[in-house]
């Protein structure tokens, strides 16, 4: 490795066995550790009381920036759940739009503190808000694909949740609707072995969620989500398909949750600290950085590079959030109809 | 009497009732070893094990489905839904199966189920975790609506639950889980449905109230009497059946009624109160019944949204001053 390399333009090449080029490799290192830390220091401002409420995505951040990778951003759309900082950062937001976000800013992109932190919303960027009950987006993104395949526009929808939400009707819903209609949405959920304190076999009798699909007719799969270049290389010919109008598949990305379920959890009333530590070995971003050092793709100065600017991003996204204004309360009554 | 807060006034109610009658068992979602989203489960699954106490998977139409199912069968499950926002996605199951199966079937099927959830603004979970809908639930025939104000009532308002042949809709206000009360240690101690409680007696005008809003009347009241104003202050306890009794009885006493509830106006279950209190007591009015209710907007999450968004002791103390 040598440092030779460090400040030169990336290759925007696939590189074998990657698929991905050097551009799209630090793309995928920056907005992984970007997600991470944005939510390490919102869980600080949560302790100092700053940010009243914070879910994260912590574990999850290969699976999330691997998958939304493999699409268009400002083509395709995503109807996300909460823990998917990681999809949104690909999406166009950037660090000072995700502060606002978890402070509830009148500026926030996402609902201008109307809507709850991590409800992601953006309707240039095409995500699409939603519901805290959990699942009801898979029914908006089957809509959203139907309409798309009705204009005959060549787009694919992403709809992601949790492990736990499938058992939820819409989901159940969504897949034969979206098959019925060969609709091209990517079912892809983020298995991260628990929802909020239970775990998988207390969800479904099945090992998983991605065998749900074939009684749908439709295709679901497995892959490793604590690696991203897998879950790219897994969700790119899956969205290519469904672009050429092959209808949807069902990517079940394996993770892990690294965190308590919320701010207002404590894991250690249900999860056992041993396979928490089992997992923390496995963290996506570690085992990343990890393989493109080994493999020669960066050298390490790279690598120190890129975190020394996320880390300075966030800094700077904190400290600049905390100073925009709140919303007042007269901002309380707009918005319940369009008006005029 | 011993000193609990709501929600360990709410988890005696269970123990008890769970050791007094063996056909009752829980299902939701973290009710096990997590101990419920508000902790109203913690140290059930321990003490009564899976059998009991059974976390479900994410599917409320689902659970409470399958609870009306067991109580048809003769068991008296109880469900907890983490939010009345959720319990939408059961209402199908609760309104037409559980409220009509008694009536449809001609009286041959019963459906004691206890379904209970959680309610209210202050968390701050925004839009869809914090409304305030007890008045629904309460439009439906075949329903018990529950809304308890404290933790003595959370206690005997739930043991009552699990001895009714109906279903009950048992409503609890977030804000107030951690209030503490003095709760009776009686086993057989239960609080009758449809028994309005006057919570403090006055002369000037009456202030209804049911779940969080008791305590906005309340407040209120402390503050009316620096102006000299004696308020009655009325907790409904249960919208279904409801108590109208005490309460026209106050108002011909005070000639004035206030009706504060988080919920929505419009529509809202405040209307219900002011139709029957002119149908009842229209002569002895000396100023039309104010309602004084959250704002006609989805709950927003900032705080500063929020609290403009529910309404206050301040604006109740505006309303009576408005009538006086
Ligand atoms: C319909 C519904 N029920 C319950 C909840 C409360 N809740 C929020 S997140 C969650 C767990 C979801 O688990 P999973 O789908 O595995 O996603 P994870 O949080 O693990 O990423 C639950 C039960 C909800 N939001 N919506
Ligand atoms: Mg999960």
């Amino acid at each position: 490795m040598t440092s030779a390399r460090a400040n030169r333009s990336r290759s925007k090449q696939p590189i074998e066995d990657y698929l991905l080029s050097e551009e799209q490799l630090e793309e995928m290192y920056y907005r992984m550790l970007l997600s991470r830390r944005l939510n390490e220091r919102m869980i600080a401002m949560n302790r100092q009381g700053r940010a009243a409420f914070v879910i994260a995505g912590a574990g999850q951040e290969a699976a999330q920036v691997g998958a939304a990778m493999a699409l268009q951003p400002g083509v395709d759309y995503l109807a996300p759940y909460y823990r998917d900082l990681g999809m949104n950062l690909v999406f166009g937001m950037n660090a000072r739009e995700a502060m606002l976000n978890v402070l509830g800013k009148i500026d926030d992109p996402n609902g201008g503190g109307r809507q709850m932190p991590s409800h992601w919303g953006n309707r240039e960027r095409h995500i699409v808000s939603q519901s805290s009950v959990v699942a009801t987006q898979f029914l908006h993104a089957a809509g959203i694909a139907l309409g798309a395949k009705l204009r005959q526009d060549p787009v694919v929808v992403m709809a992601t949740c949790g492990e736990g939400s499938t058992s939820r009707g819409d989901f159940h819903e969504a897949l034969n609707f979206a098959t019925i209609h060969r609709l091209p949405v990517i079912f892809f959920i983020e298995n991260n072995g628990y929802a909020i304190s239970e775990r998988t076999d207390k969800e479904m009798a099945t090992a998983g969620v991605a065998q749900r699909a074939r009684g749908y007719g439709l295709r679901g799969i497995v892959v490793d989500g604590m690696d991203g270049i897998a879950v790219y290389q897994a969700v790119r010919p899956a969205v290519d398909q469904a672009r050429r109008g092959g209808g949807p598949f069902l990517i079940e990305a394996r993770c892990y949750r690294l965190w308590p379920h919320s701010s207002d959890d404590d894991d250690t009333r249900y999860r056992p600290r041993k396979e928490l530590e089992e997992w923390a070995a496995k963290d996506p971003i570690k085992l990343f950085r990890e393989r493109v050092e080994r493999d020669g793709i960066f050298p390490r100065e790279d690598l120190d590079a890129i975190e020394a600017r996320v880390d300075e991003e966030v800094r700077e996204a904190a400290a600049w959030a905390q100073q925009q204004p709140d919303p007042k309360p007269e901002d309380a009554l707009g918005f319940v109809y369009k008006e005029g | 009497m011993t000193e609990l807060r709501m929600r360990d006034a709410l988890r005696e109610a269970l123990r008890e009732e769970m050791i007094r009658d063996s056909r009752i068992f829980l299902l939701g979602e973290d009710i096990g070893a997590y101990g419920g989203s508000y902790a109203v489960t913690k140290g059930l699954l321990e003490e009564f094990g899976e059998e009991r106490v059974k976390d479900t998977p994410i599917a409320e139409s689902g659970i409470v489905g399958v609870g009306i199912g067991a109580a048809m069968a003769g068991l008296r499950p109880m469900v907890e839904l983490m939010t009345i926002n959720f319990s939408f996605l059961a209402l199908e199951q609760i309104v037409n199966s559980a409220a009509k199966l008694h009536y449809m079937s001609n009286g041959q099927i019963r459906v004691p189920l206890v379904i209970r959830m959680a309610s209210g603004g202050g968390s701050p979970l925004a839009a869809t975790h914090s409304h305030s809908l007890e008045g629904l639930y309460a439009h439906f025939p075949g329903l018990n609506v529950v809304c308890p104000s404290n933790a003595a009532d959370a206690k005997g308002l739930l043991k009552r639950a699990f001895r009714d042949e109906n279903t009950t809709i048992f409503i609890e206000h977030t804000a107030i889980y951690g209030v503490k009360g003095e709760v009776p240690d009686d086993p057989d101690f239960v609080v009758e449905f449809g028994k309005a409680n006057i919570l403090r007696a006055g002369s000037d005008v009456t202030i209804v109230g049911y779940s969080g809003s008791v305590h906005q009347a309340l407040r209120a009241a402390t503050l009316l009497e620096q102006d000299g104003i004696e308020a009655e202050v009325i907790d409904l306890r249960t919208l279904r059946p409801l108590d109208m009794g005490t309460v026209i009885a106050s108002v011909k006493k005070t000639n004035r009624a206030v009706i504060v509830e988080d919920d929505w106006k419009f529509g809202g279950f405040g209307g219900e109160l002011s139709a029957q209190i002119m149908e009842q007591a229209f002569d002895w009015l000396d100023a039309p019944v104010a309602r004084v209710s959250g704002k006609d907007v989805p709950m927003p999450y900032n705080r500063n949204l929020e609290f403009a968004a529910l309404p206050s002791e301040e604006d109740v103390v505006e309303a009576v001053l408005a009538m006086m």
